[in-house]
């Protein structure tokens, strides 16, 4: 077993010979943005190119850098020059580039997007004067789209664990969690709880056995962050829980995706695999007494999934119906013992705190809300990705100056942030700080991070029937404020929207959402009645032209929705089962 | 775990022919391959989800003498794995077509457009809701979020994942030929 000195010695020397050897380095980002706009086949005609014209370089599939508009994404660092970004680079312009770059040394100025380096390159601009990128300060992100996912030598030649071995050898477990309560770091999943004094509770809990989750479920349409963190760089949440193990006296892991997300199940079991084997997990980490073991655990399709209890229900095989509490999970969790559960980013942030200390970074953002914010541009904007900011930053600054505003010359009309349940904002609402209770205040939440916006072509009304289809489709159906609740909402919504509504519909179904509101279990219900709140609010005048001139201004409550199937009964349409008892 | 399989006392194959004769097939195979699945790609932690997990992934479906060998695998009761087997909406249980075409209608791919093209894609299946085809060649899946919204609307073939640009930007008709092109490529394909 190495320690960490030699490791570190060995991972520096590869990266070096990576960074500044005599080849090429080819980045190219397969994240499952890039994979969606052809990434894979870049990555095969480009190997293919290479190996015609005999040229050597090294090639690394890297997640998402967060420009995700410019995807498929390739970068190549020639030795001694500056970095190139090249955008939507197609399989057949692969022939092309190589010729261009690699043989002959001349940029194709028509598919780059910037470099990024000390020396300037002729006519493309520089990655820090980018809009999209120079308001960006990357903490959780840093090696997001810098370094292979699968290679954990690169990430600790970047500083990865150093920290863990800063805290293991130099730090009580009392002092790591100080350092996280110094820090200001609010939970990142959306409830913005204090993560060291939620990280306290579970310091008293007793042992030996004590569970960290990592919470990856991710349903919320809109948001793929934490699929970008684990696909782009899984070993800073493998950094970040281990130390969060080590600061609580827990001794497992176990980090929660849902099936069928390959990219960041395999990336992230990739990282465990090699952490073991090199002595980053498992018993006496590099060779201390403190000892971690982690393993993945998948959920199937289940929005509630994602709410903590129902989460541990799933973990131990159950369906994902929330618990009611007390007892707490810090007392009684996943397996009845006790535990602390975390979002992904969240932890993300742990590493990079424990390196540079709590107060570096509580520097950055603003009185309330520390640190930077990971967020998911998505909808009609004209440069959707993934970019991490400081909080404090304005909407308006994140939505025309970052994401460059509607495309085609529409304009914004609403925002749709924080996940289903966090319903709609006005687009005259946008100037206000990115800060969990600004946002609050204004109606919407910050939630996970996923921020859709909708230009002038978009209907209300219509939005909110398909936020509430979602929702309706998701309950999982323990409390019946919810299961009915919802299935109620949506029928009204449906004869809004297809101009067929009946006098008090809209007292019925405030009425309802209020209960809804005030008595169903965990948050799916709580916030349920929200969409509806939140569109009634800002967009009244739209629904009274649908319920009273039977009309709609956009056309796009027009024709029957097109969602699945009201229940999650899906199995009763299938062929009657035979059961032998 | 053969030995849990065997003190259940559980016959390997049907001897006698059923009444209504559905179960004809040598159920060996199946039975088989479903222990194999259960014991070798199972999770770390064995539970009741993640042995249905491992079947769906070995078979695309549940087939019903899984449920009740991930009872006894799981030493739970059949009631127990229904439960959790009806709820997850991943879960199908009967096989799927040859292909599998899954559509985004999540908010953003909303926005975007997804709605012309599960209407095209449904027009070019014969469909009129998700399902499968009568000729068992396609089925046909919407999901919440497949995880690519900045590439939206967001279409998944066959484990493939296409986003805007594969799809051409395309609108009205040329989406609609597009898609059917796209459908019946799929439907000419046999050998995946």
């Amino acid at each position: 077993m190495l320690s960490f000195a030699e490791l570190l010695n060995l991972s520096n020397r590869k990266y070096q010979e990576l960074e500044s050897g005599d080849i090429p380095w080819i980045r190219v980002g397969t994240a499952v943005c890039g994979d969606a706009a052809g990434a894979d086949d870049v990555l095969e005609s480009l190997r293919s190119e290479l190996d015609k014209r005999g040229i050597s370089a090294n090639i690394s599939p890297v997640g998402c850098i967060g420009l995700c508009y410019a995807e498929p994404l390739v970068d190549i660092l020639k030795p001694g020059q500056s970095r190139i970004f090249f955008k939507n680079v197609a399989p057949d312009q692969v022939a092309q580039l190589v010729e261009s770059y690699l043989v002959n040394n001349e940029p194709p100025q028509d598919m780059a997007l910037a470099y990024s380096g000390n020396t300037p390159v002729n006519g493309i601009p520089s990655l820090d004067s980018l809009p999209m990128w120079k308001h960006q300060v990357r903490v959780a992100m840093r090696n997001c789209g810098e370094i292979d996912p699968t290679d954990i030598y690169q990430y600790i030649a970047r500083g990865g664990y150093s920290a863990l071995n800063k805290a293991i050898f130099g730090m009580e477990p009392g002092d790591v969690v100080k350092e996280v309560q110094d820090s200001g770091l609010r939970g990142r999943g959306g409830a913005a709880f204090s993560t060291g004094t939620k990280w306290s509770f579970l310091v008293g809990s007793p042992g030996p056995v004590k569970y960290i989750l990592c919470n990856c479920e991710e349903g919320d349409p809109g948001a793929y962050n934490d699929k970008g963190i684990l696909e782009s760089d899984p070993h800073t949440l493998v950094e970040g829980t281990i130390l969060a193990g080590y600061a609580t006296g827990a001794s497992n892991g176990v980090v929660f995706i849902r099936h069928g997300h390959e990219g960041p199940i395999t990336r992230t079991q990739k990282a465990i695999d090699d952490c073991y084997e090199l002595g980053l997990l498992g018993d006496n980490i590099l060779g201390s007494s403190f000892s971690f073991h982690m393993e993945v655990s998948l959920t199937g399709d289940s929005y509630v999934a994602g709410e903590e209890t129902a989460l541990m229900e799933s973990i131990e095989g159950k369906r994902a119906m929330p618990r009611f509490r007390p007892p707490f999970p810090a007392q009684s969790g996943v397996w009845g013992l006790p535990t602390n559960i975390n979002n992904i980013k969240t932890l993300s942030y742990v590493p990079e705190i424990i390196s540079k200390g709590g107060e570096w970074f509580s520097s950055i953002g603003i009185e309330r809300s520390k640190g930077t914010a990971i967020l998911c541009l998505s909808g009609n904007i004209t440069r959707p990705g993934m970019i991490e900011v400081p909080m404090g930053i304005t909407l308006k600054e994140i939505l025309e100056d970052i994401a460059g505003g509607s495309p085609d010359g529409h304009s914004l009309k609403f925002l749709q942030t924080g996940g289903p349940l966090g319903g709609v904002l006005s687009a005259d609402q946008i100037d206000i700080p990115l800060d969990f209770e600004a946002m609050a205040q204004a109606g919407a939440i910050l939630g996970s991070g996923g921020i859709i916006a909708a230009d002038d072509r978009a209907c209300a009304v219509d939005m909110t029937r398909l936020l509430i289809a979602f929702c309706q489709y998701e309950s999982c159906g323990k409390c019946f404020p919810c299961r009915l609740g919802m299935t109620n909402i949506i029928e009204i919504l449906e004869r809004i929207c297809n101009f067929e509504s009946r006098p008090g519909d809209m007292e019925l179904m405030r009425n309802i959402g209020q209960n809804m509101a005030g008595t169903s279990l965990c948050g799916h219900g709580q916030l349920g009645w929200n969409p509806v709140q939140s569109a009634l609010r800002f967009f009244p005048e739209e629904f009274a032209e649908h319920m009273e001139e039977k009309k709609c201004r956009t056309g796009q409550c027009l024709g029957p929705i097109i969602t699945p199937q009201r229940t999650r009964s899906r199995w009763t349409s299938a062929q009657p089962l035979e059961l032998r008892i | 775990m053969n030995d849990i399989l065997s003190y259940a006392n559980i016959p390997l194959v049907r001897n006698s022919p059923i009444v209504g004769g559905e179960l004809t097939a040598p159920s060996n195979d199946i039975r088989d391959r479903i222990t194999n699945a259960l014991v070798n790609k199972n999770a770390k932690t064995v539970t009741v989800l993640s042995s249905l997990l491992a079947v769906e992934d070995e078979f695309g479906y549940i087939p019903s003498r899984a449920i009740e060998q991930v009872a006894i695998h799981t030493k739970s009761t059949i009631n127990d794995v229904w439960g959790v087997a009806s709820f997850y909406t991943n879960f199908r249980f009967t096989p799927p077509g040859e292909h599998v075409v899954e559509i985004c209608w999540g908010p953003t791919c909303h926005l975007l457009g997804s709605r012309d093209i599960l209407k095209y894609t449904l027009d070019a299946l014969g469909l009129t809701e998700e399902g499968d085809t009568p000729d068992k060649k396609v089925s046909l899946k919407y999901n919440t979020c497949l995880g690519a919204c900045s590439q939206g609307p967001v279409v998944h073939v066959d484990g493939k994942i296409l986003g805007s640009q594969a799809l051409g930007g395309l609108k009205g008709d040329a989406l609609a030929q597009k898609v059917s092109d796209m459908i019946s490529n799929l439907r000419s394909n046999n050998s995946e």
